[in-house]
């Protein structure tokens, strides 16, 4: 008479491989997933630059799409130049590049070669503030402080360009950068103060 | 972003005829660097081409020659530009932010792409964006939209001020091919009509650059203005804008140029009024009239009716203050 056993040998050998997949998954799943991501997701692409930011130089690799706000905030950690809307029309990444204002969102790291930038972080000469920063904490510039940075790089440029003969002038060629808690009349001030 | 190879031009002929429908050039990068954010322009490649293009404005005997590399706010500050072609000035100033203007290059700007909310948002169709997807202003949200020139394909608007400038001031497109052969396109023929194929904006040959923009010389340097009405009063797109210039003799207009942006998806010309104007005391009556019959053609969509009166007071406005200015 044939014994009826609880396991059968197949039922082993099967939970056996079941479970040594089981064991396995983790490592599996992680190759299957770069797998399909390196499918769906094609291969970024980087490329050594050599910047000079705040009179500094620094040679770094970076993603071809990195923009001159990413590499500051991400790769550089100067996170004083802001990202608000990321596509050119608030004004918040506001720096210097070769003495001009411009927005830092729309340029790319890869065309700053041969270029100087300048970030709020060098404005101020060791605990000496830029007589715009000075002039923004006294005129009462600013109230959430978010737009503030590109407030002052702009406001700064907009004085060396000469923009600043009457309040109307001032707020066109400042238009650029936006304040959503309505700091308008102090960055006004601001910008005034500095330009007497 | 999609992730993409960045070159730097080396030779503009090598650059011209190893361009493939995936590359892209870059210059000032101001509407481009947007486009690819929003995955609109995907190339697989950029070329930076800002060291192979002239970034000098050139005074000759037939006029003014603006290379393409010319950032938008050099024109601005040129003294050549403000004292013989202020009205090119004036368009500039109106459009963008000071930042921006410091970017964008010349050649750029002329190749802008539009605004039109629907081409921005990658979830809804566009012809111009994916062509045969279909258009969802015609019939949606149209306000900003085109009153002339437009199809059931497309109504969306050419967003530029400068180029409204420069066609009234019936200025030449020079464009360099891969065979390094300069060809001139005047500036009525640069930008098209929607028609069937809206996914085009220009007839700029495909492996081919903007060279430069030729303005010829003119006497409307002492009697222009350029108007711009908008949702906010500075660093806003057009609703509609106005490009007006005077040739007066005493108060007799010898020529006067009339174009409009934020109408049509290219600079429009009225070259009715133009023409009506010519002859006529500058005064407001024929400005009135004159207003009044470029107003009569356009054909307002569903929710920008508005812009028909808006155009006939911008162009009354933007007459007189050529006299004022």
């Amino acid at each position: 008479m044939k014994t009826e056993h609880l396991y059968s040998r197949r039922f082993f050998l099967k939970t056996a491989a079941a479970f040594t997949a089981l064991a396995a998954l983790p490592s599996t799943v992680k190759a299957f997933y770069q797998e399909v991501k390196n499918f769906i997701v094609p291969a970024k692409q980087t490329l050594p630059l050599v910047v000079t930011i705040n009179k500094k130089e620094y040679q770094l690799s970076a993603d071809t799409r990195t923009t001159l706000l990413d590499l500051l905030r991400e790769n550089l950690q100067l996170t004083g130049t802001k990202k608000g809307c990321d596509h050119g029309q608030c004004g918040a990444c506001t720096v210097h590049v070769d003495g001009e204002r411009v927005l830092s969102c729309l340029t790319l790291a890869a065309m700053l070669p041969g270029k100087k930038v300048t970030t709020i972080e060098g404005l101020a000469v060791g605990d000496k503030l830029h007589p715009m920063q000075q002039a923004f904490i006294e005129c009462d510039g600013f109230q959430c402080g978010y737009c503030t940075p590109g407030q002052i790089m702009s406001a700064v440029a907009c004085v060396k360009e000469g923009h600043t003969r009457s309040v109307a002038e001032i707020k066109e060629f400042m238009s650029g950068n936006l304040c959503r808690c309505g700091a308008y009349n102090g960055i006004v001030e601001s910008i005034q103060k500095v330009a007497r | 972003m999609k992730p993409f190879a960045f070159t730097k031009a080396e030779s503009l002929p090598k650059t011209l005829s190893a361009k493939k429908e995936t590359t892209q050039f870059i210059a000032g990068g101001t509407n481009l660097l947007d486009l690819m954010k929003k995955h609109i322009s995907q190339p697989d490649e950029l070329v930076d081409i800002t060291s192979m293009l002239s970034d000098k404005i050139e005074a000759h005997k037939k006029g003014i020659r603006i290379g393409a590399m010319v950032r938008n706010s050099t024109v601005t500050l040129d003294a050549n530009i403000l004292t013989n072609y202020p009205l090119l000035a004036k368009a500039i100033l109106a459009g963008a932010s000071p930042q921006i203007r410091n970017m964008a290059s010349a050649g750029g700007n002329l190749l802008q792409r539009t605004r039109c909310p629907y081409f921005y948002d990658i979830t809804t169709p566009c012809n111009k964006r994916q062509p045969g997807s279909g258009c969802s202003a015609v019939e949606g949200e149209n306000r900003m939209s085109a009153i002339i020139g437009y199809s059931e394909q497309c109504v969306a608007v050419h967003p530029s001020d400068f180029c409204i400038a420069l066609a009234a001031l019936d200025a030449a497109v020079v464009v360099t091919q891969s065979n390094q052969k300069n060809s001139t396109i005047p500036f009525s023929d640069f930008h098209r009509l929607p028609g069937s194929t809206p996914q085009q904006d220009t007839n700029l040959p495909a492996n081919a650059l903007i060279h430069s923009i030729e303005i010829p010389v003119n006497d409307f340097h002492k009697n222009c203005a350029y108007v711009k009405v908008r949702d906010r009063d500075s660093y806003a797109f057009a609703l509609v804008s106005v490009a007006a210039a005077l040739d007066l003799k005493g108060n007799t207009i010898q020529e006067a140029r009339l174009a409009s942006g934020g109408v049509a998806h290219k600079p429009w010309r009225w070259y009715e009024a133009e023409q009506y104007l010519k002859g006529k005391e500058a005064n407001a009556v024929h400005f009135k009239e004159a207003a009044a019959m470029a107003a009569k053609d356009v054909k307002p969509l569903a929710h920008n009716g508005f812009k028909k009166l808006m155009l006939q007071g911008a162009i009354e406005t933007a007459l007189q203050n050529c006299l004022t200015t």
